[in-house]
């Protein structure tokens, strides 16, 4: 009987995946179509990825009948006259500087996801800004500190972990059972102990830095899997993104560099037991490890997540390229299939980052045998 | 101005296309020798299948992770 509910819910919860997998198509679909008035324009495909994997303004659900569909969030913005706040909503969607906001006597333009000061009068294509020969820019702008999708996105999944771990920490309180959400949290919490944290940094000192550790799996776990659910509040590629992920992997960088004993630096600057022509020319290679290892923390999540948003976007873009509905089943089983192991891939790259902070910080506070 | 022009009229893409193409021969070498040295492991040791699963997993993630490098480098020099 048991197996029978078991059987169903397996296969609710495949069923889920694939209609989950096809969601993009429809939000691509709309998207295309939005110019049906003017000269029929050829689907740009890098700009549409390009377009979700980057952060924006508003939360773009999708376009129907030529009209976005999206979630303002709120920009807010450090000026020369203060702070200015209002929502996105008054670009009307517009994204090449040809919406002007006025605040405070100050007048603002969008363009390609940054805000600008407007010129006075527009040019002859209907923009408000200086654009040099490279198609940038040469306005000044305010310091942006707006609630972008990725912030929007990051706050919502802090909440979410809080919640989560609220509830299983209540749990404990009564008899030490785990109850609920706890008997999914507990295993994984034993498991950043008893595999990552005391076999990388030791017996000692590890439980300085549980905590940390854990904050690290978990927030990053989340942030992934939130990103692979496509539809609204969640497919933000946060952890897809590079100033994310350096963020992360500077703390890391800060942990390691505050705790390192004499050791670890005299290993840096002055390897012990090598001639001293190779201490010479290993000094330099060991000193610029230092901070490679960081920088490679922060590429290898950046560029995993980001390419996972990529290939599942270019799988459905396939529908678009071809404009013919017979390649749809192909590529919606083939995104289905990538988006399964990137379920896979999402969990590994949060254990790898957190078990490679272990190890950097166990390396540093090792204490060697000579 | 020569060179300007020249700069002009060759797109980077092709190049950006074969260098992701290349790493992913690579990491196609490298994720081919552990999946193969994890077989052989298993089939002389059963017994330790979920270790050698596991370490696996993770290896073909830093060899991954390489590859993936070179995507975002192709995806930049476009």
């Amino acid at each position: 009987m048991k197996t029978t509910k078991f059987n169903i819910i397996k296969n609710l919860i495949l069923g889920l995946f694939f209609v989950l997998a096809s969601i993009p198509s429809f939000a691509i679909y709309t998207a295309s179509d939005n110019k049906d008035s003017e000269i029929e324009e050829e689907f740009n495909v890098t700009d549409m990825i390009m377009h979700h994997v980057k952060d924006a303004h508003e939360f773009h659900v999708m376009d129907w009948k030529g009209h976005a569909i999206s979630i303002p969030l709120p920009i807010i913005l450090w000026t020369e006259n203060g702070l200015v706040i209002f929502m996105s909503s008054e670009f009307h969607h517009d994204d090449l500087g040809n919406v002007v906001v006025e605040k405070n006597g100050q007048n603002f333009v969008k363009f390609h996801e940054e805000i600008y000061y407007a010129n006075d009068l527009a040019n002859e294509e209907g923009s408000y800004l200086t654009l040099n020969t490279e198609d940038h820019p040469e306005n000044s702008y305010p310091m942006d500190f707006s609630i972008t999708k990725l912030v929007f996105s990051m706050f919502f999944s802090v909440i979410l972990l809080v919640f989560i771990f609220a509830l299983s920490a209540r749990s404990y309180q009564k008899n030490g059972v785990p109850k609920g959400i706890a008997k999914f949290t507990e295993p994984l919490v034993v498991f950043i102990r008893d595999e990552v944290a005391i076999p990388n940094i030791g017996e000692k000192n590890y439980k300085k830095f549980m905590p940390f550790l854990l904050s690290l799996f978990f927030f990053i776990w989340i942030n992934n899997m939130m990103g692979l659910i496509p539809f609204f509040p969640f497919s933000a590629n946060l952890s897809g993104n590079i100033a994310f992920t350096l963020v992360l992997a500077l703390i890391t960088f800060v942990i390691t560099t505050i705790v390192a004993n004499k050791e670890y630096w005299k290993h840096i600057f002055w390897m012990p037991d090598v001639p001293v022509p190779m201490k010479l020319f290993l000094a330099p290679i060991e000193f610029m490890g230092i901070f490679i290892k960081p920088i490679s923390l922060m590429i290898r999540l950046f560029a995993n997540i980001t390419a996972g948003h990529i290939i599942v976007l270019s799988l459905i873009s396939l529908i678009f390229i071809f404009e013919s509905i017979w390649i749809a089943p192909i590529s919606i089983a083939f995104s289905f299939f990538i988006s399964i192991i990137e379920v896979l891939v999402v969990a590994i790259q949060a254990y790898i980052f957190t078990m490679l902070s272990a190890l950097y910080i166990g390396s540093a506070m090792e204490e060697h045998e000579h | 101005m020569s060179l300007l022009l020249l700069q002009e009229a060759v797109s980077y893409v092709p190049f950006a296309a074969i260098g992701a193409g290349l790493a992913a021969i690579g990491a196609g070498i490298g994720i081919g020798k552990i999946g193969g040295s994890a077989m052989e492991a298993i089939a002389r040791q059963p017994e330790m299948q979920g270790k050698i699963q596991s370490s696996a997993i993770v290896l073909i993630a830093f060899v991954e992770a390489v590859a993936l490098f070179a995507v975002v480098v192709s995806l930049i020099a476009k």
